[in-house]
């Protein structure tokens, strides 16, 4: 029998396709030296290389683009967390969400996601996404990634191997918290709590939208699947290389029973518009580059440590994956490279239209997270992508999945009469 | 292949003559490799059993094993199956094998007549840190395990041929189980708080170092036997933290006279 909340978003409003604007928030004055000089841009990287004063203006500067992402039509606006890296810098993306909430009053908070695993108890998360669905009324996705390596186990201590396990306990005290109308005990095996009980707890009934980002596991895939959650694929490898993935991902779909709803996966891309193709590579050839080069400069012992991964995955994954040369994948390309690619999605608002939906439709994705704003891209460059996305791209796209178009089971569900930013200016209540 | 009452099936190396004096060998973060010389020497003199943790090789059950008690008591479940329970064996515990040995030794003293701890982890002094070896390359294990590296890594690969596929993912695989395994008692820092249990280990004991340790420090000898109520100390020359590989019978010399 379906929920009455299925039931309110299948007889509902038309669900065009969704288009989140995600900042990774990377440090965008890393030296030109970096690679020669550093093994890796997380972990054991200098951190004399972060300067807090440069970072005030930084950070105001990536929370005003997103801010007005909203106004140019985005659905969504997107954070997520990392820990002790050059890479982005939001070590709490709730901090950077709470602000959002305020700022905003239409546009989903994407926070892709807490890293459940680290939180003692994970009962925080609950709370503190309840939090910000209450302040955004109902706008929160809430995303729950197992976490990278370098954050999880090298930054935060996690043990590799019972980092999974650990992950699901949390997800499970957190699911029973949110629909809990009692107080109740959770005797876990990494979490031991009396009373649990929510205050305040989500407007979204039964929980805000969970996303799940994954980067091949198929444990993940099976997650998703079977709790209809959204699987989110974060990688920077591409739509080309996603295929592979997301390929095995529908096919889990089928073979568990699963609908093929493209609102099901999401996919990131970074993407870059112009007035031309040239002018697109002159714009932001660079400042992609900058992010390839040195935000994605990872010591390779720190991207993988026995028993981060399953022994299933490591036996069904590819085997390009495991390969030495390989772990270096995206050191010293060319802007080229990332184009031919498809790692970069870049040119004319014609041609991005047209690989926007050959990505689309051959990954099968309902939600794209935008990757506009790069490495060390300027603001002014990043704002004028944005609103050549916005307002020469997206319309042509939205409309791609018709069949699905009132399949709102992964979006949010706001209450109608939030409140405005502006009205919570003054106003007696 | 064992089955110890928990439910692990722990494959066992056995050396020497059957009514020999028992001497149990943990082996240790690397596993045990395919050449045994230390293990054969002792065998010369004693029953010598080395069974493999759950989580390397032929072993399995590793899911079993948590945290530091259940590595202890799997030890004391192993000791058990193989019918040594009231025998009084010696232990000796190399690496990780020495944490678990010295866990087990604080557990039950009693059970035991003799402790050797050869380069062991466990301990942890902020002046002698150990490095991050689940951050460490494939390549770079020989540099850090061995105080000859270049003879070292071939003992560590067996001489895989890692350009064939298949070859490359039960490599992979392999080491994900073992390392794993191991990170469930060393990572992120390999101490588990032995230090303050081993007043209890009135076991005579031996330390024994490799001079050349890069992974655990020399300086982690003279702690351990500060720390444990009767222990003496013992350096071998020209060894890195493989002393049982690197120089065996340096190291059946020296533990067969602390044996007797």
């Amino acid at each position: 029998m379906l929920s009455r909340r299925v039931l309110e978003q299948t007889t509902g409003r038309e669900v065009p396709l969704k288009f989140t604007w995600f900042n990774l928030m990377p440090w965008p004055h890393l030296p030109d030296d970096f690679r020669e000089q550093h093994r890796s841009v997380w972990v054991d990287i200098p951190n004399t290389l972060y300067d807090p004063v440069r970072g005030h203006a930084v950070y105001h500067e990536y929370m005003d683009q997103l801010e007005y992402a909203e106004t140019l039509g985005f659905d969504g606006i997107g954070v997520n967390e990392h820990h002790q890296n050059g890479y982005g810098l939001m070590p709490s993306p709730n901090i950077i969400a709470a602000g959002l909430a305020r700022r905003t009053s239409r546009a989903a908070i994407c926070v892709i996601g807490n890293s459940i695993a680290l939180y003692n108890p994970p009962i925080r998360v609950a709370e503190e996404f309840a939090m910000l669905d209450v302040i955004s009324g109902g706008r929160l996705v809430a995303g729950f990634p197992v976490g990278t390596p370098m954050d999880t186990n090298f930054c935060y201590g996690q043990i590799p191997a019972l980092t999974r396990d650990k992950y699901r306990e949390a997800h499970d005290l957190i699911m029973r918290a949110w629909a809990a109308d009692e107080p109740f005990v959770f005797d876990g095996k990494y979490n031991q709590l009396r009373w649990v009980n929510l205050w305040p707890k989500p407007i979204q009934q039964p929980h805000p939208p969970v996303y799940i980002p994954g980067g091949g596991s198929v444990e993940t895939y099976d997650f998703c699947l079977d709790h209809d959650y959204n699987y989110s694929y974060l990688s920077f490898g591409g739509y080309k290389a996603g295929k592979m993935l997301l390929d095995q991902y529908w096919e889990r779909a089928a073979s568990r029973g699963k609908d093929d709803s493209p609102y099901r996966a999401a996919f990131a891309q970074i993407i870059a518009v112009a007035d031309t193709d040239a002018e697109a590579e002159r714009l932001y050839a660079e400042h992609i580059l900058y992010f390839y080069n040195r935000c994605l400069r990872v010591y390779p012992g720190f991207a993988d440590p026995p028993g981060y991964r399953t022994v299933k995955t490591i036996r069904e994954g590819t085997l390009t994956l495991l390969r030495r040369e390989n772990q270096q994948l995206f050191q010293n390309v060319t802007w080229k490279d990332l184009v031919e690619r498809g790692m970069v999605i870049a040119g004319s608002p014609e041609t991005v239209r047209q690989r926007m939906e050959e990505l689309i439709k051959t990954l099968r994705v309902g939600h794209v997270f935008c990757l506009l704003h790069n490495g060390n891209q300027p603001d002014e460059k990043t704002r004028h992508s944005t609103r050549l996305f916005a307002e020469r791209v997206m319309p042509h796209l939205r409309g791609l999945w018709p069949e699905w178009a009132h399949d709102e089971r992964w979006w949010i569900h706001p209450i109608e009469n939030r409140l405005r930013p502006e009205e919570t200016v003054g106003v007696q209540r | 292949m064992l089955d110890t009452r928990r439910g692990a099936r722990v494959r066992v190396l056995e050396f020497g003559p059957d009514d020999g004096r028992p001497v149990l060998f943990l082996h240790g973060v690397a596993g045990l490799l395919d050449e045994h010389r230390f293990l054969d020497l002792l065998g010369e003199r004693y029953r010598v059993l080395a069974p493999e943790l759950p989580g390397y090789g032929d072993s399995t059950g590793e899911e079993l094993l948590e945290d530091m008690l259940d590595f202890a008591l799997h030890g004391w479940d192993v000791v058990e199956a193989l019918g040594l329970a009231g025998g009084r064996p010696a232990l000796i515990g190399h690496s990780m094998g020495g944490m678990i040995a010295a866990e087990m030794a604080c557990l039950a003293p009693g059970a035991l007549d003799k402790l050797v701890l050869v380069d062991a982890m466990g301990l942890w002094l902020d002046e002698h840190p150990i490095p991050d070896l689940f951050s460490f390359l494939p390549f770079e294990f020989g540099d850090m395990l061995f105080h000859d590296p270049e003879s070292g890594t071939g003992l560590l690969t067996g001489g895989l041929d890692f350009s064939n596929d298949a070859v490359l993912r039960e490599f992979f695989v392999a080491n994900a189980r073992r390392l794993g395994t191991a990170g469930k008692i060393l990572f992120p820092v390999p101490n588990r708080r032995v230090s303050k249990r081993l007043y209890r280990a009135t076991v005579d004991t031996r330390v024994v170092w490799g001079e050349s340790d890069r992974l655990v420090p020399p300086a982690h000898a003279d702690r351990w036997a500060a720390l444990l109520p009767c222990a003496s100390v013992a350096r071998i020359a020209e060894a890195g933290h493989m002393v049982p590989y690197e120089q065996p019978a340096a190291l059946a010399g020296e533990v067969t006279a602390f044996l007797g």
